[in-house]
């Protein structure tokens, strides 16, 4: 005789009256594949947890995005932000569809030039552009971006040094009318210290002013502030037409776009309240249209967008270690990923859905990672079915900021796998192991000797 | 082995909702819950219940024996039954 299908018994108290306040329990749905390929197959052969990236999914966004620019603006140069996600496969995607590289580093600049990037196609954004890759930037002809005076004033410095010629970009700060203002990069539109900063490098020989940068922020959940800050840089842009007869080649309107996690505290769920990429497409790109320059040399819209590009294509799967009953009879379920791995889920509710078939029961749950650490929580609340030992999660919407961000701590980092279009798995990052991290550290003579 | 007395008066539902007059509360259960809940009621000691489980339901002896002791802490919680 076949047995019955067995779940994990629960009792749940019903309050009546008192209406949840996330209405009735969603019914979530499991995760058994990525793209085609069961994940429990991929966990068997890399082990878990697992970081997983979808080539298909990241070229999807990427045209879908794109499209939706070009088909508003004439010509559209996007630019893949590294520091959501400077893995190597990762960026070739980005770069093979035709993205430039838009670092903050050395580091990052350095990561780009090694992928095979040429420094005329980098962008190189940030406060901290130290001496040496300045000097880098400057010789491979990359796009800088100034971030503040001190920084123009070295560049200046080093082009008579260097007897070199430059082109340059400032970035701009501006009230948009967001909060918090996110004036601590670049300089401020209002103030004037802008228009200053232009007219100092205009004044210069071996500068060439090129284009204009503002990023107002990052996961802006409103298409508004876009319309104000591409207004701006199209004054700043038409003052610079009207006063020294210059066109710049770009207006790059950076990042900022948010994907679909929803963060803490936010009562609705990010799809049921962000605007559509439609509208933040129409916000940046029709103020563009009040460029005062001639119609075939307008300047280039650049794109810095990083998250809302990349966070639904990346997965992190991962295996229930425990069920526990916490002391007020809460349910909570351990799993081998924390908070280590996922540095996002301190301010996102990262979406965590079952990796195989479950029963209907749900129960609300909190959900801790491995780490022997009161702050390893990736969710306080969340309502799901019931797991067992070795059963598998898949974390949604994962791709921006973890592989970049995460720490090895108490554990070592996991493989990292991107499903290819053909079906393929390939491995894209290595799981770090013991001689690696010792390999970094010294120990000094005097201390290797103990006895216990 | 564990004997336990469940509360008297309780009314469950085919569908799993549960309801106790003595404080007015209710509560819903899965397949599961119900099943173990009504092997009680009959009745039933830990042991029998959990041998229960593994000869009808495609659960090992190991995982029923601790989803049951689970379960047993969660009907205690909410005193729907105590331990004999
Ligand atoms: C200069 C710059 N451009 C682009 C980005 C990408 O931002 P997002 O991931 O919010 O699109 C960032 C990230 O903060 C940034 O600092």
């Amino acid at each position: 005789m076949d047995k019955k299908r067995y779940e994990r018994p629960v009792i749940i108290k019903q309050y009546s009256g008192l209406m949840n306040k996330f209405g009735s329990s969603p019914v979530t749905k499991p995760m058994t594949e990525i793209d085609g390929i069961p994940i429990r197959r991929m966990v068997d052969e890399y082990g878990s947890p697992l970081f997983v990236f979808s080539e298909k999914k990241i070229r999807e966004n990427y045209r879908k995005m794109y499209r939706l620019f070009k088909t508003r603006y004439p010509k559209v140069q996007f630019s893949w932000s590294y520091k959501t996600n400077y893995m190597n496969a990762v960026c070739s995607v980005f770069h093979q569809e035709g993205a430039l590289a838009e670092v903050v580093s050395g580091y990052e600049y350095d990561r780009a030039r090694r992928l095979g990037v040429e420094g005329r196609n980098i962008i190189f954004n940030g406060p901290d552009k130290n001496t040496a890759s300045l000097e880098r930037a400057i010789k491979e002809s990359a796009k800088i971006h100034i971030d503040h005076f001190d920084e123009l004033f070295e560049i200046i410095e080093l082009t008579e040094k260097m007897n070199a010629d430059v082109d340059v970009a400032i970035r701009v700060n501006m009230d948009t009318g967001i909060y918090p203002k996110w004036d601590r990069f670049g300089f401020n539109y209002e103030n004037g210290e802008a228009m200053d900063a232009i007219k100092r490098i205009i004044k210069n020989p071996r500068l060439h002013l090129t284009g204009l940068h503002t990023h107002i922020g990052t996961y802006i959940m409103s298409a508004d502030p876009y319309r104000v800050a591409a207004s701006k840089l199209v004054n700043l842009a038409n003052e610079i037409y009207k006063q020294y007869n210059i066109v710049l080649d770009y207006i790059d309107m950076g990042g900022g776009i948010p994907s679909n996690n929803t963060l803490k505290g936010q009562y609705l769920q990010a799809e049921q309240i962000l605007p559509s990429l439609e509208d933040f497409a129409d916000a940046i790109t029709s103020p563009m249209f009040d460029l005062e320059m001639p119609h075939d040399e307008l300047p280039t819209l650049y794109l810095e967008n990083g998250r809302s590009l990349i966070d639904d294509a990346g997965y992190l799967i991962s295996s229930v270690i425990a069920n526990k009953r916490l002391s007020d009879g809460k349910r909570a379920v351990i799993i081998d990923a924390g908070v280590n791995y996922l540095f996002t889920s301190h301010w996102f509710n990262h979406k965590i859905v079952p990796g195989q078939q479950s029963g209907e029961f749900t129960e609300n749950s909190a959900v801790y990672g491995p780490l022997c650490m009161n702050i390893d929580c990736l969710r306080e609340n969340i309502v799901i079915p019931s797991f067992k030992k070795g059963d598998l999660v898949v974390i949604l919407y994962v791709g921006a900021y973890s592989v970049t961000q995460w720490m090895q701590f108490i554990t070592l980092r996991p493989n990292v796998i991107m499903v290819m279009e053909d079906g393929e798995t390939e491995l894209i990052r290595e799981n770090e192991n013991i001689e690696y991290i010792n390999s970094l550290e010294k120990v000094p003579e005097i201390l290797k000797n103990f006895s216990l | 082995m564990s004997n336990y007395i469940v509360s008297s008066n309780l009314a469950i539902s085919d569908s799993g909702f549960l309801f106790y007059p003595a404080t007015g509360e209710s509560f819903t259960l899965n397949q599961i819950g119900i099943f173990i809940l009504n092997k009680l009621r009959e009745g039933k000691d830990e042991n029998a219940v959990i041998q229960s489980l593994v000869d009808e339901y495609d659960v090992d002896k190991n995982t029923a024996e601790r989803d049951f002791t689970d379960f047993i802490y969660q009907l205690k919680q909410n005193n729907l039954v105590q331990e004999s």
